[in-house]
């Protein structure tokens, strides 16, 4: 018993935001937070550049990224979950509460880009116009993390199932976690830049 | 199967360029056949390839930077040649397409190969030293970075090999840079070897920030920070906040060239000012990304060969942060003349010129530390005063140009290639040399060559000046920047001048060279044997020259910002510990080369189209990541023992070399112990005798 509570100590220990390698993380995060902000610029930018094409309005269909969003919110919710389990150090929960993320995740993932073939299905594709290259470019790189969130989460499962909950294991799921959390945030301004302005443009039309 | 890629891409329509393909290839093969004959290779792979000390890796980059130093000259030496022999009724012996591989090839070569590496080497090599650490934070992630590096430059070298370089200019400008107005390969070889060497600063920048900020040894707050550490933190910061700008414009600009987007093109509602915008928001952080590191190296020069505490040292501090800060506020002044309003214009144009104010500081400050101190006129203090007042010079030429108004005469003249090379080479350039004459002991155990220095330092300041004050004239009587012919015979005679400038730089970099050939061959003469070679102040010169793989064997305890000096001058220098503990050190992994090899062979498939090879490539490197997380990290330990022998025999020179005499005369050199008087006595716990052994 008391080497399990050291066990805890130790996973609580190497989940801090704190650590030498999860600061660095968190300096990551901030190139990334530049990388994002100069891909909402552009869209700002062009957002208006049809060039004859289909516009905001016509292309954005509120329903389903409202669906989306929903999904991927809740995916942070369920990973916070895994999270509280990992300090409690209760492996399969924390498999469990990873398992849920990952259907979430993959669900939002499944979505985006089934509503990138349709719009290219449509002939509204990134080679269209300033606007949809902008949209893609944007939509598309958040979707890209989204990816590797999902495979970095396949093989944290794998790592928790091999090796259980040791500290390094704890460590990178603090990581992922922060990763997870911040693509959710980007998300929020994805919705409220790109997605909202643009309905509400065809409302007020 | 191959892409784009046919035999075409072999034949060169250029006699030179394929000169120079035998002499690269040839010197290639060289160098490989006189390794295998002496059989090299085991030997580097365990020592070098493998290596994730960062000492070693500080070593790898600086070569990397001193080769790019001559390709980058030659290409320069080419396009002055050029001008000098293209006038009126002459035919000069370029082709204008050649011409524009060259001045695009040497700028790109000089920021990104030579004086980046040159700066993360010097960054490398001092840093974890100065703050006491044994390594950086992440040192698998810095061979990462350095190999990243040698990738990207691998790729500026091939495409003189297989198809071209761009022709684009260093800074690529949309639209000339898209797919209609340039449809070779160049620009793509550009990009990649752009995005990846960038990609390698951005992790170097995460993994310095970080080893500044957590492993400073016990009691070495923020203000007791050597000054090259803390200007290197604010590089870092703005490593950090501007790379990805860069990578963004690049990795459009790669959309719009290879899948058919319009982020930049000038039709279907693409924007091209936005790409200028977005190189400039990382563009001008960048020069100071080049500047603030070798603002560091002259603080410590000036210290260390002045014999005295440097003079406003908080001043110096808050100075570099303002410059760090304002640099991301300025970067329209790259543009004046692009259609922005006059308000703007003024706005930014103000902004820049208030740079001056911290940029003037930090000359007072080196200025006043100089006053009254007790000046030894090394090789580092002569780069020093050249750069104090080289680059004054290019200071107010700077603030001239961001008079928006004067800027509309100057934007696109030689007056801009003069100014920006008036701070670039003294700026960076000098303070590298310098940088590397002054901890070259340090990496390598003997000193440089005293003479051949000097000749190098007045090939590169006379040489300067002869080369670039012309091109002040020209840019004054109109002349503008890359022209590979032009009509005017009253700039003939100023470029001729110019030429002889770059044959003089060029005599410069030869005595270089030499200078590194003599020290080695009378390297047993040079030896630095007490590790403290200059009578150094912080603590990178309180350890052996080289130092050992730990670096120290004891963490030591800070108690000044001058932390090495204050331990001479309290007799609390070369102490050894009671007794010895192991060590834990990261083992030499194959992983970083393995990756940057994989990153190689994606920038080369995307840059012929071959899709099926950038993605394998690009599912290596995931693979190899995600392979390696599931080692845990690999270590080995320095027993004790080992770790008491080498410090003795360190000590056992030490005492030989006299380095303890000399430290009981420490109060004549100068006001040491007055300017120590302050400070209490350190606590002596923890060592094994209050005398020095
Ligand atoms: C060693 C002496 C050097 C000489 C003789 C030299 C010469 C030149 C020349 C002739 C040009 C082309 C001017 C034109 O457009 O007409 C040029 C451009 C340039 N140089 Fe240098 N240079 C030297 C060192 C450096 C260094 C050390 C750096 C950077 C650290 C540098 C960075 C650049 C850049 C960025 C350009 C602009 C390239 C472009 O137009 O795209 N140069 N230089
Ligand atoms: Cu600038």
């Amino acid at each position: 018993m008391s080497s399990n509570a050291h066990d805890l100590n130790s996973i609580r220990a190497a989940a801090r935001a704190d650590t030498e390698v999860n600061f660095g993380f968190w300096i990551y995060l901030m190139s990334d937070v530049i990388i994002f902000s100069m891909l909402f610029l552009v869209y700002v930018d062009l957002s208006q550049r049809y060039a004859g094409g289909p516009t905001a309005a016509d292309v954005f269909e509120l329903r389903g990224v409202f669906l989306e969003t929903m999904a991927l919110l809740l995916s942070s919710l369920t990973f916070g979950m895994a999270m509280v389990n990992l300090h409690q150090g209760q492996k399969e929960r924390v498999v469990i509460w990873l398992g849920v993320t990952f259907v979430l995740g993959a669900f939002f993932l499944g979505h985006e880009l089934s509503e990138f073939a349709h719009l290219i299905h449509e002939g509204a594709s990134f080679t269209r116009s300033g606007f949809l290259s902008a949209f893609f470019g944007l939509v598309g790189t958040h979707g890209a993390h989204v990816f590797f969130g999902l495979v970095w989460i396949v093989v944290m499962v794998v790592q928790i199932k091999l090796r259980g909950l040791t500290p390094p294991v704890a460590s990178r799921l603090a990581r992922l976690s922060l990763f997870w959390h911040f693509l959710d945030l980007v998300w929020i301004c994805v919705f409220s830049t790109v997605y909202l302005p643009g309905v509400l443009q065809g409302v007020a039309a | 199967m191959f892409g784009k890629l046919t035999l075409d891409a072999f034949t060169h329509s250029s006699l030179i360029i394929v000169f120079a393909n035998v002499i690269m290839v040839g010197t290639g093969l060289l160098v490989i056949g006189l390794l295998t004959y002496f059989r090299k290779w085991g030997y580097l792979y365990r020592e070098w390839f493998t290596t994730v000390d960062h000492k070693k890796i500080g070593v790898m980059y600086i070569f990397i930077a001193l080769i790019f130093l001559l390709r980058g000259f030659i290409d320069a030496a080419m396009v002055r040649a050029q001008q000098a022999t293209a006038g009126p009724g002459m035919e000069g012996y370029l082709e204008a397409h050649h011409f524009a591989e060259l001045f695009t090839g040497h700028g790109t070569m000089m920021i990104f190969f030579m004086a980046m590496p040159f700066i993360v080497g010097l960054m490398n090599i001092a840093i974890p030293l100065q703050i006491g650490a044994r390594d950086v934070s992440y040192p698998l992630l810095n061979a990462i970075s350095l190999w990243l590096t040698a990738a990207a430059g691998a790729l500026v070298m091939i495409s003189l090999l297989i198809g071209q370089f761009s022709e684009a200019g260093w800074s690529g400008y949309t639209p000339f840079s898209g797919l209609d107005h340039s449809p070779s390969v160049g620009v793509d070889y550009w990009i990649w070897a752009l995005q990846i060497s960038g990609i390698s600063t951005t992790l170097t920048g995460v993994n310095f920030l970080v080893t500044i900020l957590k492993k400073r040894a016990p009691g070495m707050n923020f203000m007791r920070m050597p000054m090259f550490t803390w200007t290197s933190l604010c590089t870092t910061i703005l490593i950090v906040l501007s790379f990805p700008a860069l990578t963004v414009a690049l990795a459009l600009l790669a959309l719009d060239r290879s899948a058919g987007t319009h982020f930049f093109t000038g039709t279907m509602g693409g924007d091209q000012m936005m790409y200028i915008n977005m190189f400039w928001i990382w563009g001008h952080p960048e020069v100071y990304i080049l500047v603030l590191p070798v603002f560091g190296v002259f603080s410590e020069v000036v210290t260390t060969y002045c014999n005295k505490r440097l003079f406003g040292y908080k001043s110096m501090v808050w100075a570099t942060m303002a410059i760090a800060f304002l640099s991301f506020t300025v970067w329209v002044h790259h543009f004046f003349t692009m259609g922005q309003d006059p308000l703007r214009n003024a706005a930014f144009g103000i902004a820049t010129m208030v740079i001056a104010i911290p940029t003037g500081v930090k000359i007072y400050d080196w200025i006043w530390t100089m006053f009254r101190g007790r000046i030894e006129f090394k090789l580092p203090m002569l780069w020093t005063l050249g750069f104090i007042i080289t680059f004054t010079m290019g200071g107010m030429s700077g603030v001239l140009l961001a008079i928006p108004g004067a800027d509309y005469k100057m934007h696109n003249s030689l007056f801009l290639v003069a100014h920006f090379h008036n701070v670039l080479i003294p700026g960076t350039m000098f303070g590298l040399l310098a940088g590397f004459y002054y901890w070259f002991p340090k990496a390598f155990g003997f000193k440089l060559d005293e003479k051949w220095g000097r000749h190098s330092f007045f090939g590169w300041l006379v040489g300067f000046y002869v080369a670039f004050v012309p091109l002040y004239m020209l840019g004054m009587m109109g002349m503008p920047r890359r022209m590979a012919s032009y009509e005017n015979p009253v700039w003939h005679f100023w470029l001729v001048i110019a030429a002889i400038g770059a044959l003089i730089v060029a005599y410069g970099i030869f005595a270089m060279f030499m200078q590194i050939y003599v020290s080695y061959r009378d390297r047993e003469k040079n030896r630095d044997l007490s590790g403290d070679p200059w009578g150094g102040r912080t603590l990178e010169w309180s350890i052996a020259s080289p130092p050992p793989e730990y670096n120290f064997a004891i963490i030591p305890e800070v108690h000044d910002r001058d932390a090495f000096m204050y331990m001479k001058v309290h007799n609390t220098a070369y102490q050894r510990p009671e007794r010895y503990e192991d060590i834990h050190m990261p083992k030499s992994t194959p992983i970083a080369i393995v990756i940057a090899g994989l990153a190689f062979v994606f920038g080369f498939a995307y840059v012929w189209h071959i899709w099926w090879l950038a993605g394998l490539c690009l599912l290596g490197v995931i693979g190899a990541v995600i392979a390696r997380s599931f080692n845990p990290e690999p270590e080995y330990v320095i027993p004790a023992g080992e770790v008491e022998r080498t410090e003795n025999a360190f000590h056992d020179k030490v005492a030989q070399d006299g380095a303890l005499e000399r430290m009981k005369h420490i109060e004549s050199f100068g006001d040491e112990r007055s300017a120590y008087a302050a400070t209490p006595e350190p606590s002596t716990t923890g060592t094994q005798s209050e005398k020095p052994l």
